[in-house]
């Protein structure tokens, strides 16, 4: 075991290090000149040499590279140009909202996903199952930020149940906090449970095939407790798989969904930084989704070797 | 990379050739058809796709109005007779927008999933079957690649090119280069250790026309169901870039951009958002179905 967790960090870290420089790339493609931009239209050609001095641009690329990557590994991102503020507290704080929403989709998902996905599997070929794995391609096919403004004009225009938009950290007023986060958490966590319910659909399929059920089928142990106590606990490790797996297009949602209600997250940081041209800030925040993409698969793949113990060998 | 002189003179590697012979590819087209059509989800994405490519292809007949001329109705009028998906706030027409929109749509997805696939497919190829430190090279830059979430891949390069369609298309094209190099390799790895490569390779056949000529038909299924998948996903991304304000510039038509332009119209008039929406998931949908229903039709490995 110790060996795969490490083995896997090592992995993690090359990742990483090829996710840096790829960033690193981008970020020098963007056209136009950083120290005029700093400078102005007034400066002086020496002044100019000095800045790009300051800045490390007159060493060679290689350094820069190393001299950047110092920096980020402190945390440091640098300044905002637009906000004057420092990136990594702009990240941080945009990361929150983001975190809080990805967390209550992931909760809504499961919870949509788990019962239909059964449902879907023990009544395999009926309408039961038509009907769940129908409602998993709709709601996976919706495109998210559809899907909020349609749920807004539903159950805010027209029947006032939820607030339309807006953010309430929940630990600060749990109620408002909450009431305000059930339709965004919808509207992701059912892109979510339709990737999920299909899942678990075909591993409790492939589970009730194996001879430990049969085993327990002739036993004479009935079809609900043969789920519930022998077949689900198996069919749900590759609900594990696939949050990591599709992790990076739940961060994705949740950028388009921040925008649909009006979350102060990483999705509405990002697209204003781009918008005015604040590149510090898009390198910060793309630098800390991916950061949070790999990280979570890391965490999903050690909780993965740690359920399944068949895959800690390999 | 050793060669293994065995699998050449075994007698698998005749019943392997022959199975591989051109002679047999209409009757495996047939095979594969019948088990298409049976497939009810696929048929119906296959007819959705077609749809649409009918209605992108024939705008300029179609449309019954200029997408662009404003004021060929009232502003924010319902859907009515005279406008059957309704006007917009400049008193456009919607379905003339959502008509022409469709073109978008698909020239993005196929578009960018062609060229994702053109890169992707020969970076995999080529990790797969030299092998050494090209392929650590290519696949490490890969795994990079693929650990960005598409639309956030897809932002920072619009957020470095600027905007427009064609630099959408290769925005959403470089988030879709990993997963084909991937599969691809990975099925390169398999196949370059068959008997009839093997013996293509020591008969003297240089490498590129090895991998042209032997490896990349017998690879070319995954590859498929895989393009066939990402199209949908090429769709959604181009119409969460547009409906974030990074697509195409206004007022070019595009379902994106035309669902969030209604955002605001939502409570007066919801069928700007609303109508656009429904053309953008009919075609997720139909791409989808089609997709699962090559994927499991075309990979023998899913067939059940």
């Amino acid at each position: 075991m110790a060996r795969f967790v490490l083995s896997r960090v090592g992995q993690t870290i090359a990742v990483l290090l090829t996710v840096s420089v790829i960033i690193f790339v981008l970020m020098r493609m963007i056209p136009g000149d950083p120290v005029l931009m700093l400078l102005g239209d007034d400066f002086t050609q020496d002044a100019y040499e000095r800045m790009r001095a300051k800045l490390g641009l007159d060493r060679s690329i290689v350094t820069q590279y190393v001299f950047w990557l110092g920096h980020v590994v402190q945390g440091d991102l640098g300044d905002s140009i637009l906000q004057h503020e420092q990136v990594s507290l702009l990240v941080w704080q945009a990361l929150v909202p983001t975190a809080v929403l990805v967390t209550a989709s992931l909760i809504v998902g499961v919870l949509i996903a788990v019962p239909s996905g059964i449902v879907a599997a023990m009544r395999k070929d009926t309408a039961w199952d038509y009907g769940s794995m129908g409602f998993a391609i709709f709601v996976y096919s919706m495109p998210g930020f559809w899907k909020g403004i349609i749920l807004i004009w539903i159950f805010s225009v027209h029947l006032r149940w939820f607030p339309a938009m807006g953010y309430v950290a929940p630990w600060t007023d749990v109620w408002d906090g909450l009431w305000k986060l059930v339709l965004p958490a919808i509207t992701l966590g059912t892109f979510f449970s339709g990737l999920v319910a299909r899942i678990i659909r075909s591993s409790l399929l492939e589970v009730l095939e194996t001879d430990y059920i049969k085993a327990a089928r002739a036993k004479g142990v009935r079809q609900a407790a043969l789920v519930y106590r022998h077949a689900l606990s198996n069919a749900l490790i590759p609900v594990v798989t696939v949050i990591g797996l599709q992790f990076g297009a739940l961060l994705g949602g949740a950028v388009l969904t921040e925008t649909v209600f009006a979350i102060p997250g990483m999705g509405r940081l990002t697209v204003t930084a781009i918008l005015n041209r604040d590149y510090s800030v898009v390198q910060g925040t793309i630098l800390a989704g991916v950061l949070l993409v790999v990280l979570v698969n890391l965490v999903v793949d050690l909780t993965y070797a740690f359920l399944n113990p068949r895959i800690r060998v390999t | 990379m050793a060669l293994d002189p065995g699998g050449l003179t075994a007698p698998p590697a005749v019943a392997s050739a022959a199975r591989h012979a051109p002679a047999s590819a209409g009757a495996l087209l047939r095979g594969w058809w019948r088990r298409f059509a049976r497939n009810r989800g696929a048929v119906f994405g296959l007819a959705v796709l077609l749809g649409v490519v009918l209605l992108g292809g024939l705008a300029p007949v179609l449309a019954p109005f200029d997408p662009l001329a404003q004021g060929v109705g009232t502003p924010l009028q319902p859907p009515s007779l005279g406008h059957w998906a309704g006007t917009d706030s400049f008193g456009r027409d919607v379905l003339s927008r959502i008509i022409y929109g469709a073109r978008i749509a698909l020239v993005v997805g196929v578009v960018s999933v062609a060229l994702a696939m053109l890169v992707g497919v020969t970076l995999g190829l080529v990790a797969g079957y030299y092998g050494g430190w090209l392929d650590v090279v290519i696949m490490r830059v890969m795994d990079g690649l693929f650990a960005f979430p598409i639309i956030i891949l897809a932002i920072a390069m619009m957020a470095i090119m600027g905007f427009g369609v064609t630099n959408v298309i290769v925005a959403v094209a470089v988030g879709f280069v990993a997963p084909f190099a991937r599969v691809t390799r990975g099925d390169v790895l398999a196949v370059k250790e068959e008997p009839y490569v093997e013996a293509a390779r020591l008969a003297g056949v240089a490498s590129p026309a090895v991998i042209l000529r032997h490896v990349l038909p017998n690879v070319l299924a995954p590859i498929i169901v895989q393009a066939a998948l990402r199209v949908s996903g090429a769709i959604i991304t181009e119409a969460g870039l547009s409906f974030l304000g990074l697509g195409p510039p206004p007022p070019t038509p595009v379902w994106g951009s035309m669902i969030a332009e209604g955002r605001n119209f939502i409570v007066m008039a919801p069928h700007i958002s609303t109508i656009p929406g429904i053309a953008l998931m009919v075609t997720i949908v139909g791409l989808n179905l089609l997709g699962d229903g090559l994927r499991d039709t075309l990979d023998p490995r899913l067939r059940r």
